[in-house]
Formats: C-alpha cells, sequence, structure tokens
C-alpha cells in the first residue's frame, strides 16, 4: 500500500465510539497531542446505529402507540376517558427527525473533539504495529496516511453476530437494518430475547407490525434474574408479542417469505415474515488488529485493571474488551486511559456498571443480585418495594413492577439494586450513587426522597429491608 | 429432646488418639447431619469428623490442640427425641449447657470433665496454649483483653478486615489514594460498614508516611523487648516428634558425592523434546528414582527397614519411594508405590498427583505411609550438601542437592560440565560406611552413563 503521508502523534485513538472520542478529549484536556481515527461517523454504534436511534424510535412508537390505544377503545374503557381516531404514521418523517436527533449529537461530538485540540481523521485503520497504522479513506482509491504514535487505543467497539444460516441481506436485517425501516413490515420476526430483540420487537409491535419473537433459551432477557423479567414478559403478552422460548431459527424459507423455526420437541414450523431481525448479541470487532497479536479473553482483546493490553503502550477499551458491552462503560475506561497516560495512576475500578433495558416496562440492574452476592460468600438482606404502592407510579398508569435492593447483612452496606417498571430507567443515577458512595440501608432509609416520585421506592424498600417499610 | 454424645471415632489403621486441630463448630450452634464438626489429624492426614444426627451443640469435648483417645466424648447435642444420653449421666455437660451461651470460653469447663480427653497429661486445661494466650506472652503487654492495636499512640489504626475483605472507599477517596500512591488495603476505615474516608487517608498519610523515615531509622536500631509463645500443634508438633525421634534413636552418618549430570541432563532435554508434548515433562527426579531402584537390587540392605525395638531388619522386596514434599502447613512425605514397577513418565505423573493431594491437604493416610526408602530436595534451593535425617524406621535416605556448571578438566582440557551433588544419610547400626559408598557410587555410575538406566 503506497503510503501518501505521514504524520506523528504521542497518542493515536481508532474508534470514535464513545469509548473513543471520551478518550481523546480527556487526553488532549491533559495536553497530551492526540489524533482520533474513526471509518464512519464520530460518535461509533451508539450514537449512529444504537442507543440514541433506538430509543428515538422507541419514543416514536410510544407516541404513536398511545394514540392508537384511545382510537381503538371505546371512550367507556378508555381509562383516561381520550378519545381519538385512528392515527397514521409518516415513517420518512420519522426517520428524518431520528436522524435529526442524531446528528445533532454527532455533530456536538465533532465540535467537542475540534474545541479540546483532537485531530480528527476520516478513514479505515489498519494497525502496522504497536506505533504505526496506516489509515485509508474515505471513498476508493483515497490517499494512505501513516500515523506514527507513542501510545495506541485500541476502541473499535463491536459488531452484530451473523448466524449462519440467517446471514445478512435482503429480508434478514442487524439492529442496524430494524432501526432504518421506512415501512412498517407487516411480519416482524425477531431470532434473540435479549435486550436488542425485545426493545426493538416491541417499538415494532406499537407502530403496527405483527411481532414474533423466537429464543433458543427457556426465558427472556438472560442478563437479568427471573423475576425482572415477569413483568416484561407479561407486557409482551399483552401487547400480542408471541415468545416462542426453546425454539431455533433454522434458516428463511425458499420463498424467503418465511423463517423456518425447530422447537425443542424438534417439530419444525414456519413463522411467516417480511423482515428478520438477527438480534444474537454482538462480538468485538478485531478486523485489522491481527498484526498486533494480542493476547485474547475469548473473542475479546485481554486488558489488565488499566486497559493495559499485553503489549506495552497499546490500550484498549470499550466493547473490544468483552461484556459488559455498554457506552457509559468504554467512556470510564476512555478516561482512565487518557489519564494513565497522562501519568496518573489510575485503575478502572467501579463497584457496579448499571445495565438499562429500554423495554416497556424498562429494567434496571445495578450491581450484585442476592444470589451472586451469596454465591460470593456474603450474607444478604433483601426487599422489595411494588410500584403498586407509589403515588406517581400509579399516576402514569406504571403501577407494575418494582424497586429491589440487596445489602449485607452484617452492616447493611448497600450492594445492589434491579428495579422494573415505567421510567425506571432514570432511577439507575441513584442505585449507582447509593452503590459507589458506600450508603446503608439506614443512609437510604433516612434520606428525604421528592414525594410523588419514583424515587420514593428505592428509600421504601430501603426501609422495608430494615423491616419499618411505611407504604406496605 | 435428648442428649447425644458423640465419641472419636475410630479412624482406622491402630489409631489410638488424635489431635484437634480446628472446631467448625461451637456450643450454641445448630449442626445438620453430615456437617463437619472438626478437623482432627492422626499421623500427618488431616480428616473431617462428619456429625452423624441433627441438633444444637451442648459443650466440646475439648479445645482445638488438645490430643484425644478415641472414644472419648468428643462433642455433646441436644437432639429432637431421645438421645444416647441417660439423664443421670448428662449432669456433667448439663453446667455446660449452662455456659454455653458464652462461647468458646465454657469449653475448658467441659473438656476437664470428660475425663477421657485428658489422654496426656500435658493437655491439661490450658496445656497447649491458645492463640489468645499466645497473644498476652508478651512482656509488659496489657490484658488478652485489650485490643493490640491501642499500644503505640502514635500511629495509624490497623486496618482490621475480616480475611478476604476488600477495603471500601467512595470514588473520590479511591482515587484521591491512587494519586497519593496509597494502597486502601493498608488504611483503617473509621466510616460506617468500614468505609475509608478522607480524613482516614489524612490520618494514614500523617501517621504512616511522614516520620516513616524517622520511624524506621530508629527502629532498625531499637531495643526490642517481648517474646512470642507459638504454640506447636498439628501437623507442625507430628513433624517435631518424628524428627526426634529420628535422630535419637538412629546413629546418622551422611555421605557426599559429586555426580556429573551433563549427559543425563541432555538426554532429559532430548526426552522432553522428543516425548515431553505426549508424555508429560521430566524432571530429574524421575531418572533419579529409576537408579535408585536399580541399586537398591545390587544393594538391599538399603531397601529396609530396622525394628530396633525387636532387633529385626526387615529388607523389601518393592521399592515404597517416600518423597519428602514442602507444604504450607511443613514437611509431608507422600510415598510413590511400587516404584520398581514405573516408567520415568508414569512416575512423574504419580509424583505430580501426591504432590497436588499433599498441597491440596487431600492426601489419604495410604498415600502417606509405608515408604521404604526416601528421597528428599529442596530443588533450585538445594544447597550444596545437607545432611538429611532418617525417615524412621527406614535406614536411608538419599538428599539431592542443586545443580551447578562449572569448569572441569577432562582429560588435557577445561569443559563447562553440570555437577550436582548426592548427600545422603545412613543409620550406622545396620549399615556399614563402605556399602553406603559402593549404594552411592552405584547410583552415579548409573546417572553418569545414563543408558545404562535403559540396560535390562
Amino acid at each position: 500500500m503506497p503510503v501518501n503521508s505521514s504524520r506523528t502523534t504521542r497518542l493515536l485513538v481508532i474508534g470514535g465510539g464513545p469509548g473513543g472520542y471520551v478518550a481523546a478529549i480527556r487526553a488532549a484536556q491533559l495536553g497530551i497531542a492526540t489524533t482520533l481515527v474513526e471509518g464512519e461517523a464520530p460518535g461509533g454504534t451508539c450514537l449512529n446505529i444504537g442507543c440514541i436511534p433506538s430509543k428515538a424510535l422507541i419514543h416514536a412508537a410510544e407516541a404513536y402507540d398511545t394514540v392508537a390505544r384511545a382510537a381503538s377503545s371505546s371512550s367507556a374503557d378508555s381509562p383516561l376517558g381520550i378519545r381519538a381516531s385512528a392515527p397514521s404514521i409518516d415513517l420518512h418523517r420519522t426517520q428524518a427527525w431520528k436522524e435529526g436527533v442524531v446528528s445533532k449529537l454527532t455533530g456536538g461530538v465533532a465540535a467537542l473533539l475540534r474545541k479540546a485540540g483532537v485531530q480528527y481523521i476520516q478513514g479505515w485503520a489498519t494497525v502496522v504495529d504497536g506505533k504505526t497504522v496506516d489509515v485509508v479513506g474515505p471513498g476508493d482509491g483515497a490517499a494512505t496516511t501513516r500515523v506514527h504514535c507513542e501510545h495506541l487505543l485500541l476502541a473499535t467497539g463491536s459488531e452484530p453476530i451473523e448466524l449462519p444460516q440467517l446471514p445478512f441481506g435482503d429480508t434478514v436485517i442487524s439492529s442496524t437494518g430494524a432501526l432504518a425501516l421506512t415501512e412498517v413490515p407487516a411480519q416482524f420476526v425477531v431470532v434473540g430475547a435479549g435486550y436488542i430483540g425485545l426493545e426493538l420487537g416491541m417499538a415494532w409491535r406499537k407502530l403496527g407490525s405483527e411481532v414474533t419473537i423466537v429464543d433458543v433459551a427457556d426465558r427472556i432477557l438472560p442478563g437479568y434474574d427471573e423475576e425482572l423479567g415477569r413483568p416484561v414478559l407479561a407486557a409482551l403478552k399483552r401487547m400480542g408479542i408471541v415468545v416462542h422460548l426453546g425454539c431455533t431459527a433454522e434458516g428463511m424459507t425458499e420463498a424467503r417469505d418465511g423463517l423456518r423455526v425447530r422447537s425443542r420437541k424438534a417439530d419444525e414450523f414456519v413463522l411467516p415474515a417480511d423482515r428478520v431481525l438477527v438480534a444474537a448479541g454482538r462480538r468485538p470487532r478485531t478486523a485489522g488488529l491481527e498484526s498486533l497479536q494480542l493476547d485474547m479473553a475469548g473473542r475479546a482483546v485481554k486488558v489488565d485493571s488499566s486497559c493495559r493490553t499485553s503489549m506495552r503502550n497499546v490500550w484498549a477499551i470499550g466493547d473490544l474488551t468483552g461484556e459488559p458491552m455498554l457506552a457509559h462503560r468504554a467512556m470510564a475506561q476512555g478516561e482512565v486511559v487518557a489519564e494513565c497516560i497522562a501519568g496518573h495512576k489510575r485503575s478502572f475500578a467501579p463497584l457496579a456498571i448499571a445495565a438499562v433495558c429500554f423495554t416497556d416496562p424498562e429494567v434496571v440492574a445495578v450491581g450484585l443480585t442476592q444470589e451472586q452476592a451469596n454465591q460470593s460468600g456474603i450474607e444478604t438482606v433483601s426487599a422489595s418495594f411494588p410500584f403498586a404502592a407509589n403515588g406517581r407510579a400509579l399516576t402514569m398508569e406504571g403501577g407494575e413492577g418494582f424497586v429491589r435492593v440487596v445489602a449485607r447483612h452484617d452492616n447493611h452496606r448497600v450492594l445492589g439494586w434491579q428495579a422494573v417498571g415505567t421510567g425506571v430507567s432514570e432511577l439507575a443515577a441513584a442505585f449507582s450513587y447509593a452503590i459507589e458512595m458506600g450508603a446503608q440501608l439506614e443512609d437510604v432509609g433516612a434520606i428525604i426522597h421528592a414525594h410523588p416520585t419514583l424515587g420514593e421506592a428505592v428509600q421504601e424498600s430501603a426501609l422495608r429491608a430494615l423491616g419499618r417499610a411505611i407504604h406496605v | 429432646m435428648g442428649q447425644y454424645a458423640i465419641k472419636m471415632p475410630d479412624i482406622g489403621e491402630g489409631i489410638a488418639e488424635v489431635e484437634l486441630v480446628l472446631w467448625r463448630v461451637k456450643p450454641g450452634d445448630t449442626v445438620t447431619e453430615d456437617q463437619a464438626l472438626i478437623d482432627v489429624m492422626t499421623d500427618k492426614a488431616t480428616v473431617e469428623i462428619p456429625s452423624p444426627v441433627s441438633g444444637t451443640v451442648l459443650s466440646l469435648g475439648a479445645e482445638a490442640g488438645a490430643v484425644m483417645a478415641v472414644g472419648a466424648e468428643l462433642i455433646r447435642l441436644e437432639v429432637a427425641g431421645e438421645g444416647n444420653v441417660r439423664e443421670a449421666a448428662a449432669g456433667v455437660p448439663a453446667a455446660a449447657r449452662a455456659s454455653a451461651g458464652a462461647a468458646a470460653s465454657s469449653t475448658s469447663a467441659a473438656s476437664s470433665a470428660s475425663a477421657a480427653s485428658t489422654a496426656r497429661p500435658k493437655s491439661a486445661p490450658p496445656a497447649v496454649p491458645t492463640p489468645q494466650a499466645a497473644t498476652s506472652a508478651f512482656d509488659d503487654a496489657p490484658p488478652a483483653q485489650a485490643p493490640r492495636h491501642d499500644r503505640p499512640p502514635v500511629t495509624a489504626p490497623v486496618a482490621m478486615r475480616a480475611p478476604g475483605e476488600k477495603p471500601f472507599a467512595s470514588p473520590a477517596v479511591r482515587q484521591r489514594a491512587w494519586d497519593l500512591g496509597i494502597d486502601l488495603q493498608f488504611v483503617h476505615g473509621s466510616g460506617p460498614a468500614g468505609r475509608i474516608t478522607q480524613q482516614d487517608l489524612d490520618v494514614y498519610l500523617v501517621s504512616a508516611r511522614q516520620p516513616r523515615e524517622a520511624q524506621a531509622r530508629q527502629a532498625g536500631y531499637a531495643q526490642r523487648h517481648g517474646e512470642e509463645a507459638i504454640p506447636l500443634i498439628g501437623l507442625r508438633r507430628k513433624i517435631a516428634q518424628k524428627m526426634q525421634e529420628a535422630k535419637r534413636r538412629i546413629p546418622h552418618f551422611s555421605y557426599v558425592e559429586e555426580i556429573d549430570v551433563t549427559e543425563i541432563e541432555a538426554l532429559r532435554a532430548k526426552l522432553n523434546e522428543g516425548y515431553g508434548a505426549q508424555r508429560g515433562k521430566l524432571t530429574l527426579l524421575p531418572l533419579l528414582a529409576r537408579a535408585v531402584v536399580i541399586a537398591v537390587r545390587d544393594f538391599p540392605q538399603m531397601n529396609a527397614r530396622f525394628d530396633d525395638d525387636a532387633g529385626v531388619v526387615v529388607r523389601h522386596q518393592p521399592v515404597h519411594l517416600g518423597i519428602a514434599t514442602q507444604t504450607d502447613a511443613g514437611l509431608l512425605v507422600p510415598v510413590v508405590r511400587h516404584a520398581e514397577a514405573l516408567d520415568p513418565w508414569s512416575f512423574a505423573k504419580e509424583i505430580a498427583r501426591l504432590a497436588e493431594a499433599c498441597r491440596g491437604g487431600k492426601a489419604t493416610r495410604d498415600e502417606l505411609s509405608g515408604s521404604t526408602l526416601t528421597i528428599s530436595s529442596l530443588g533450585p534451593l538445594g544447597g550444596i550438601a545437607t545432611t538429611p535425617v532418617i525417615n524412621h524406621p527406614e535406614v536411608a535416605i538419599i538428599g539431592v542437592n542443586r545443580i551447578v556448571e562449572r569448569p572441569v578438566f577432562r582429560g588435557a582440557n577445561v569443559e563447562a560440565r553440570k555437577l550436582m551433588n548426592l548427600s545422603s544419610s545412613f543409620d550406622h547400626r545396620v549399615i556399614d560406611g563402605m556399602d553406603a559408598a559402593r549404594f552411592i557410587q552405584a547410583i552415579r555410575a548409573l546417572l553418569e552413563t545414563p543408558a545404562l538406566l535403559f540396560v535390562e
């Protein structure tokens, strides 16, 4: 590959997702000459084809569904007494609005990078060695820039796993495709009952698709405990989404108008489908890094507690380093790496990383469950508080779900929180605070939580664990 | 409700008494059937004794460290239904029950009361110092109840955490500790639930950091007072007894010879290169063991046990090789049975298996007894020469020293050769110096011309 130009930088970040751009901004703040390479738009999966557009779509679907439900029920049984005529949706407009949100954010990231003084190169990186990277692009026959660096930070993220029997293309789509549809599919089949499959399945159901979800596992949301999944499963049923658990997707029918599914009892059936979303998980994107021959942990790049790889001055963060593949984890790791390079001693050592699932109802888990704590030999107390006894939840028609706290038995220090219910994603901050600051049940119980808010359920669950809840 | 007395069970092979190592329960605890009550130690093997019934612990037969005869009352439980102790006989532990709430301290009353537990005179009440007594043995130390960290008022409180407990601090404190280069593990947490606060860091800095150099300079030359009594219990005591017995009974003499291991080391490297992948890597030990096995054919008096009370030397056909092994708890001698029937790779596998079992504390009694000849090796720490103590009632022990590369005259040339000493001890009552020397020379000949190891 002919090299057209070359440049030198102290830190080179490959990947402009949440991990990469945060690391680059923080490094530049600390006075480190920093260059960021990104093949597509800044913001990575999260801003462009992940968290942000999916939440925008979920919001639009929710708004549409609210009107649609009002329209479908007669005034007698519409609980809020709202009457509406059947809505219609112009998905092109919806998509344009969603893209507007995305470009506002990605434009914001680009501006932040500029403001911090980060050199931004658009193009695809190929690692030559631990101190040299070739960047090609954008476009065909584009020039190649060779970048020499002192520190190399790999933040290449992850990509959807493709199933061999269901290669992506035409009707078979990944989450990226499912976010970009401009027509509501009549028959939408989702393979994978994890959080991505459920979030998008629910969104398209609300927009009018017939949705069916297939998973080989015996339960939905395998990352969360079973009790948390129960209200979600009930909501799926209520919404008319059919869930086939313990079933394997075998491939498309020859006419490519249906998904062949085999149940555990070995009978095969066909689910009619004009779109099949494969949401079978994500895998670290390691293409282009082979020349480094880094130590791996499975498919992920192995890193130590400061995100160092097995090669000196080569660092890795985010989805590339494996589970949990969460943007906020990548961001925190990015800051750790930037500060380490600036000469500070830092570790990526959080007590808890919140995991949020934007289904309807939403699910949050932070820290340890009672089972996990007990497995590591810690005696615990745990209690939950139902939203059925929370005023704010009832005023939002969100009386299902609960908040659950897990604390040490001996000193009542809070170890974990789990919650499911309408709008509980915003409780993640309170949950993380309590854990990272080492709050005891007595602390949470004694703090005044504003009324009427969902946060009261946080306080009440702690009080209940102490045996003195007021409202239950 | 009835009382159920559990007697020290017979754990096999003519064992008359065992040492109580670690109680797993205390008075007042609820136990379920098959729950482990106590770890006891026999001749070098530790055994867990499970409860045959469910119930509540009333009293313990003796404290940890005591030696108890088989058949003596180990523990007394209160069980649902009828127990196995009649009311009249139950008088003694009834007193113990009264004090059961006072946990461990009540056990001394119970132990002096159950007569059979005092199998030895020295296990009368506090014969073996308990750990608590050990701390109070400091000269001019405050009473044992006073926490130790109260004594030096100048230093920060010692971080007191249960083993395995991680230090806890808020994110800002963690970050400041990183900046200051402080390992939170050593910082006392004064906050709620043992949380380390910013103030704790300040205190640690002032007390531990700044005056540290001054303190260190003084401490190096400061007069020191006090002493610490460390009770010899468990495996350590067994080792002490065994060593004392061997040295008291056996007039040892030691013989050290230098072996040129250049050839056998080259052979070993070749074998490992060619067969290491399929058969596992060989150390020198299996090859040495083979040499010993072959040499013993001509020197059967070395593979023997001397019953000095009866005045009989028993020569053994099989070679059960004891291999002295260091573990966390102390020295153990696992036994490779029928070493004469094992090729070097099988021998290596057996050694690895036994060493693993010993280190994990899982070795059975059979695996730790019955050797007829012992090899002792400290590996790279083998030194130049050692004077190994014979594993009584055996009559010889072969000690392996470290391999060093040294210049050696070979004809007119000086060559680098790998040399290793064998330091061996013999029972002079039954083995003459000349025989011992010939035996070691036979081993030397085999090791220096390794092809002979494979000639049958």
